[in-house]
This record gives C-alpha cells, sequence and structure tokens, in this order.
C-alpha cells in the first residue's frame, strides 16, 4: 500500500532488555495504545518512522499527478472539489509528518530522504494521470485502495498514527465517491467520454492491485508488523476485499476490467484474478516507474524555490524575538 | 449544466469553430462577470501553487483562498446566469458557460489577477494589493439594495478580510526578512504596481448601478486601500513606487499576454469536448 | 544537499463549540506564533471543526514521564471512596 516498500527487509535485532520488550508485547496483546513517551522496542520506532514516514512521502508526491489537472478541470464544480481533494493530501502528508516526529524523526529530515531519493513512497503515484477520466479513476480505485488501507491503521497499536489515520479516514470520505461520480458522469456521456474512462481503468487497474504490495508469502516484514499490530490485515487479504468490492462497480458503470482471468470463485464467494506483474512492481518502487523522476524532481523544485521563503520567515522570527528581548 | 449552451450556440452563431458564447452584457451582467472573472483567475492562479509551495502548511493556506475565490466566481457567475436577458425559447447561460467559452477578449477581470505567480513575493504581493481592496469594497458592498449581491458580499467579506491578513503577514515578513527576500518583495511590488490602478475604475454601466445603490463606487475605496498599503510597505520596510502610470484595459476585455494562455490550459477539454457533460 | 533546518513546531487546539474545552488536535511547524496560528487555522479548521484556536510551542509543554506512571497516577486506584458508587443507598430513596 502506500508503504508497501516496508516489505523488503527485516529490522536489525536490538539487544534490549527482555522484561521491558515482554511487557511491551503485553500492552499490545491487551490492545493498550503506546504513546510518544512510552519506552518501545527500537525496531517498533524504526518500523513505524518507516512506515509512516512511507505514507507521508506519498500523500505529498500524490498531490502531483492529480494536481496537474486542476487548472484543467472542465468545470468549475470538478475544480473546486479536485483542489479541496488534493489540498487534503497535503493535510494528510503534514498530519503524518506530525506523526513521526514523535518518534523523533523531523519532517526536514524525512523530506530531505525523499528528495535525495534514499525514501519510498507507493508505486502507484509514478504513474502518470494523462486524461481527466483518470482523475475519476485515481479517486475511484488509488482512494478506493487506499481507504481500504487506512480504516484497519485507525486502530493502529501506535496512539499517534492511530489519531492521524482517524483524522485522514474521515476527510478521505469523499474522495472515493468524487473520482466515482466523475467516471459514472463520464460512462453517461459521449462515445469518446466512455472511452476515455475505459482507457483510464485499463491503465490503472493493475498499478493499483500492486499498491497493496507483494504477495503474502513474499513479504518479510508482516510478521513482526501483525504481532505488534502496527498491520491488521495482510497485503493478499485487503487485495482481495478491494476486488470484491471493484468488480460490481465496474459492472455498474458498465466498464470491463482489462483482466480475461478474472473469475468469480462461488465456493469462496470471491473474485480471482489473474497473475499480477511483479517485475514492474519491482522496476517501479527501484525506481524506474514512468514518472518517478519527474515526481522527484517537483517535489526538489518545490523545496528549492521555496528556500528563500523559510529563510524569510526564520529571519524575520528572530528579528522579533531580539526586538521583544531589547 | 455544463457545456449546454456552447452546444447549442454552436448551431446559432457566427463563432462555429470555437463555439464561443455571446453574452448580453447589461449593466448587472457586465458587473457581475467583471468581479466573478476577477476571483475566477486570481483563484486559478492560486491553484496553480497546489503542490509546490514553500511549505506543506501554505500549500494548504493558498489551496483555501483560491478555493473561496472560485466559490466566489461561482455565486457571482450564478447571478450573471439569472439576470442575464433571455431570448424566446433559449435558456441563459451558466457558470461554466461563462468560465469555458467566453475567450479573453470577452473576459473582464482585472489585469492584476492574470499576473503569473512567478515567485512566492509576487504571489504575496498580487494577493495583498488585490485583498486590500477587497476587504472594505466587500465590507460595503453587504449594504447593497440588490439582496443577492449584499449575501455574496455578506460571505465574501469574511473571506477577503482573512485573505488580507494573510498576504499582509507575509508581505511584512518577506520584506523584513532576509536581504534576498526583501529584494524579490520590492522588485514584485515594482513590478505589480502599476496594475493597481484599475482596482478603482468604473465606467458608465457600473455608474448606472451606483445611482440605483446596487453597487459602491470603487474609487470610494482608494484611500483606505492607500493607507492599508502603506502601513503594510511601512512594517515591511518596502518603498513605495512613485510611477503614476497606471496600466488599464481589463475591465473591456483588453488583456496582458498572460490570460491567453491560462484559458487556453483551463477551457481546452471543454471546448474540445462540445456538448459533453463533466 | 545540506540538511534543510528545521521549523518551531506548534501544537493545536481547538474548542469545537461553546462550552467545550480546547482539545488537542494535532501540530505544525511555522517559523512564529502570527504564522503558526494562520497555518492552525488553514491545517485543522477546513470543515468547521472549531470556534477557537490555541497554538502552543510543543517545547513548552512539560510532560510527566511515562517511566513515573506507577508513582504518578496508581496511589488514585485504591480510593474508591472518592466515587459515588462506594456509597450504598437504598433503592428506595431514588435518584441521589
Amino acid at each position: 500500500m502506500y508503504t508497501q516498500a516496508l516489505n523488503d527487509r527485516p529490522a536489525a535485532a536490538a539487544v534490549e532488555d527482555a522484561d521491558q520488550a515482554e511487557r511491551f508485547q503485553a500492552r499490545i496483546d491487551a490492545e493498550d495504545r503506546i504513546e510518544a513517551n512510552d519506552w518501545m522496542p527500537e525496531a517498533y520506532r524504526r518500523t513505524l518512522v518507516r512506515q509512516i514516514s512511507q505514507h507521508a512521502h506519498s500523500e505529498i508526491i500524490g498531490q502531483l499527478p492529480e494536481g496537474n489537472w486542476i487548472t484543467r478541470a472542465p468545470s468549475l464544480r470538478r475544480k473546486a472539489a479536485l483542489l479541496a481533494k488534493v489540498q487534503d493530501e497535503c493535510g494528510h502528508g503534514l498530519y503524518l509528518y506530525a506523526a513521526a516526529e514523535t518518534l523523533d524523526a523531523s519532517r526536514e529530515e524525512l523530506m530531505d530522504q525523499l528528495m535525495e531519493g534514499r525514501a519510498r513512497y507507493s508505486s502507484i503515484f509514478n504513474y502518470p494521470a494523462t486524461t481527466w477520466a483518470d482523475i475519476g479513476a485515481i479517486g475511484w480505485l488509488v482512494d478506493g485502495a487506499a481507504i481500504m488501507n487506512q480504516i484497519p491503521l485507525c486502530r493502529c497499536s501506535y496512539g499517534p498514527y492511530a489519531r492521524a489515520m482517524i483524522r485522514v479516514c474521515k476527510e478521505e470520505s469523499f474522495h472515493q465517491r468524487q473520482g466515482f461520480e466523475i467516471m459514472m458522469t463520464l460512462c453517461n456521456g459521449t462515445v469518446a467520454q466512455k472511452a476515455m474512462a475505459q482507457d483510464a481503468l485499463n491503465r490503472w487497474w493493475w498499478p493499483c492491485l500492486m499498491m497493496f504490495g507483494p504477495p503474502d508469502g513474499a513479504s518479510q516484514h508482516s510478521d513482526q508488523s501483525t504481532r505488534w499490530k502496527i498491520k491488521r490485515f495482510s497485503n493478499d487479504a485487503l487485495r482481495q476485499k478491494f476486488v470484491d468490492a471493484t468488480v460490481p462497480q465496474a459492472e455498474y458503470l458498465g466498464l470491463t476490467l482489462p483482466d480475461p482471468a478474472l473469475a468469480f470463485d462461488a465456493a469462496t464467494g470471491h473474485w480471482t484474478h489473474g497473475e499480477i506483474d511483479w517485475d514492474e512492481f519491482k522496476q517501479v518502487l527501484a525506481g524506474n516507474g514512468p514518472c518517478n523522476r519527474d515526481r522527484i524532481e517537483a517535489r526538489r523544485a518545490a523545496h528549492e524555490n521555496g528556500e528563500w521563503v523559510r529563510a524569510a520567515a526564520a529571519a524575520f522570527a528572530a528579528k522579533q524575538s531580539q526586538r521583544q528581548a531589547a | 449544466m455544463a457545456g449546454g449552451p456552447g452546444l447549442r450556440r454552436f448551431f446559432e452563431d457566427e463563432n462555429m469553430a470555437t463555439n464561443t458564447i455571446t453574452v448580453s452584457e447589461t449593466p448587472l451582467v457586465l458587473y457581475a462577470l467583471r468581479r466573478a472573472d476577477d476571483s475566477l483567475i486570481l483563484g486559478h492562479r492560486l491553484s496553480e501553487w497546489c503542490g509546490h509551495a514553500p511549505t506543506l502548511e501554505e500549500d494548504m493556506a493558498l489551496a483555501n483562498i483560491g478555493l473561496d475565490l472560485i466559490g466566489q466566481a461561482r455565486s457571482l457567475y450564478g447571478y450573471a446566469a439569472e439576470v442575464e436577458p433571455r431570448e424566446d425559447g433559449r435558456s441563459a447561460n451558466d457558470e461554466d458557460g461563462y468560465a469555458y467559452f467566453r475567450d479573453a477578449g470577452q473576459y473582464r477581470n482585472l489585469l492584476l489577477c492574470e499576473q503569473p505567480n512567478r515567485d512566492f513575493a509576487c504571489t504575496m504581493v498580487r494577493q495583498f494589493f488585490y485583498s486590500a481592496f477587497t476587504d472594505p469594497y466587500w465590507r460595503a458592498m453587504t449594504s447593497s439594495s440588490d439582496p443577492t449581491l449584499a449575501a455574496v458580499a455578506a460571505k465574501s467579506e469574511k473571506e477577503s478580510a482573512y485573505h488580507l491578513r494573510h498576504a499582509a503577514e507575509w508581505l511584512i515578513r518577506l520584506g523584513d526578512g532576509t536581504e534576498e527576500s526583501h529584494a524579490r518583495t520590492q522588485r514584485a511590488v515594482d513590478a505589480l504596481w502599476s496594475f493597481t490602478g484599475e482596482l478603482f475604475d468604473a465606467d458608465d454601466a457600473e455608474d448606472s448601478l451606483v445611482a440605483d445603490r446596487l453597487v459602491v463606487h470603487p474609487s470610494a475605496f482608494r484611500d483606505i486601500w492607500s493607507d492599508t498599503v502603506d502601513v503594510g510597505f511601512a512594517r515591511a520596510g518596502l518603498r513605495r513606487p512613485d510611477g503614476a502610470w497606471m496600466q488599464r484595459g481589463g475591465r473591456g476585455g483588453r488583456h496582458s499576454e498572460h490570460l491567453g494562455p491560462l484559458l487556453a490550459e483551463m477551457q481546452h477539454l471543454q471546448r474540445s469536448h462540445p456538448g459533453a457533460r463533466w | 544537499m545540506t540538511p534543510t533546518p528545521t521549523v518551531p513546531l506548534w501544537e493545536v487546539f481547538i474548542r469545537s463549540r461553546a462550552g467545550l474545552s480546547h482539545k488537542h488536535v494535532g501540530s505544525l511547524h511555522a517559523a512564529d506564533a502570527v504564522l503558526a496560528l494562520q497555518a492552525a487555522r488553514d491545517v485543522f479548521t477546513r470543515r468547521g471543526e472549531g470556534l477557537s484556536l490555541w497554538v502552543v510551542p510543543s517545547s513548552a509543554i512539560v510532560a510527566s514521564d511515562p517511566q513515573e506512571k506507577g508513582m504518578m497516577f496508581e496511589p488514585t486506584a485504591s480510593k474508591p471512596y472518592r466515587h459515588p458508587t462506594f456509597y450504598e443507598v437504598p433503592d428506595e430513596v431514588g435518584h441521589m
């Protein structure tokens, strides 16, 4: 999901007081929440910083593909909704960086990691939003997938992260509906509009399935994260939930999911899907998606162009406190 | 309905190739369009910052101001559509008709509003000049004899008051921050100054509305605007430009080179799918 | 790349309705108090969340030490007589 890259590296074992670790795990098992100043295993802290920061990066990088359509939104109603939505994503990034900061990782340090290419974010935002229908597809599918992952995170064992996620989920509730409404309008529109919607679905469907991360068997981090109640459902379970929810929605729209192998399994009551191209996923995570370089470049440009502004605010604040002291 | 009027007129007007609408610009329609265009064009400019602002906090703030302005534009376009004279059997234009199917020459916004964002200093100085006018302007307009305009004003007044506060606080920090920020801000002030004269202009059409007490004459706000600007400049350590020459033309549809590309980007989807709904 | 200098952190509190106390809602970065208050408004009150805002420098908060939780908060657990349910009042007396 937004933190899919977590699955790639097991945490280093830290030498810590065994009693403390046991008491810590007992608290987690009892569904207690861990707060910022509480004792926690170093690996728990590190895992959380990685997960929360990847999530935060995904939000602010996620502003870019949709942001590129704000100035071209085809009606004033859509323009206002899209601007509000992309603004929400910025807000979500902000809440999440703040949650990471409770674990002593400053926003500046995390953003530096992002701009230097040392941090990861969701692979999905490395795909281009080339038509207006992509704005519909992103809202419907990407936000739909995100919400599947984010709702369980509202019960994450780490209090500040869980609280940030509650706020995020509350605000996100309009995002998916906004996207679905765009798709619906296109599907009820002209032939060209419906073709635009189908084309967007064709391009976004598989990358959306990849958002949930590698299959459970290949995911090394999941066990520990599950024990710590940072993660509550497996990648495959969430992916299945998403597919099951989306198939009837696509049908309602009169669109075809680009997977000939898609079939309903009456025995399990679930939809089974075709093979996901995990090589593509790995390439995109490794920096070779269609937009990886553009995304980082856009973040760097915003950061560098804003440097003198932040310096001005800091200089003014310093002068003000000197004046007040005098 | 998005694009509807555009399609209908596609078959009727001489502007067939571009499905540009025609507008019956009565004084009241013209008035509403002028203020709506100011809000839309400036709101559009601010929306260009989304995802690219100097800090996340400021990204949020600029989007908020942009949303306020787009909202004001929508109310005013809606009112223009309501009061635009209808010809037999033909429905009036709507907000998207005005926004997406008028050419640059039909846009009535201030030249100030269409000036590009350039850097954060330029964006904030532009906002400061504009909001220093709209803040007292909308407050006065709350007593318009036209209930719709008074209601738009009541909402816009509160929004503009915050826009002014926000821009002024940044003006002070940028002007009195570092050497670089001061230089950039003074440069922005010098570059935008000649677009401020148009804020206070009105033509015969608007004068007729003033006479009927529907609107307040913009020139009534020259002194208060000037005071606000002087106080801001003093606190920011900025110099008020001496230049007395003012650029004009936006209210009459004579624009700078910057509006065309903005509209081309904003309108291209609507224009390339005539009659489609979005 | 030189590390980006840090900007002060502020804690944000909102009074959601008249009659309620301010509640912590999150934190943000701002160079000074005025910008912090503006940012709090722009970040945390976009959906009618509040009527009043406080921003407090995070560094000004003095927090109890979780390690001292026992000393700080457990002694109170053995004083049930501070709670109304400790006392027996017959049902027929009615609500008290």
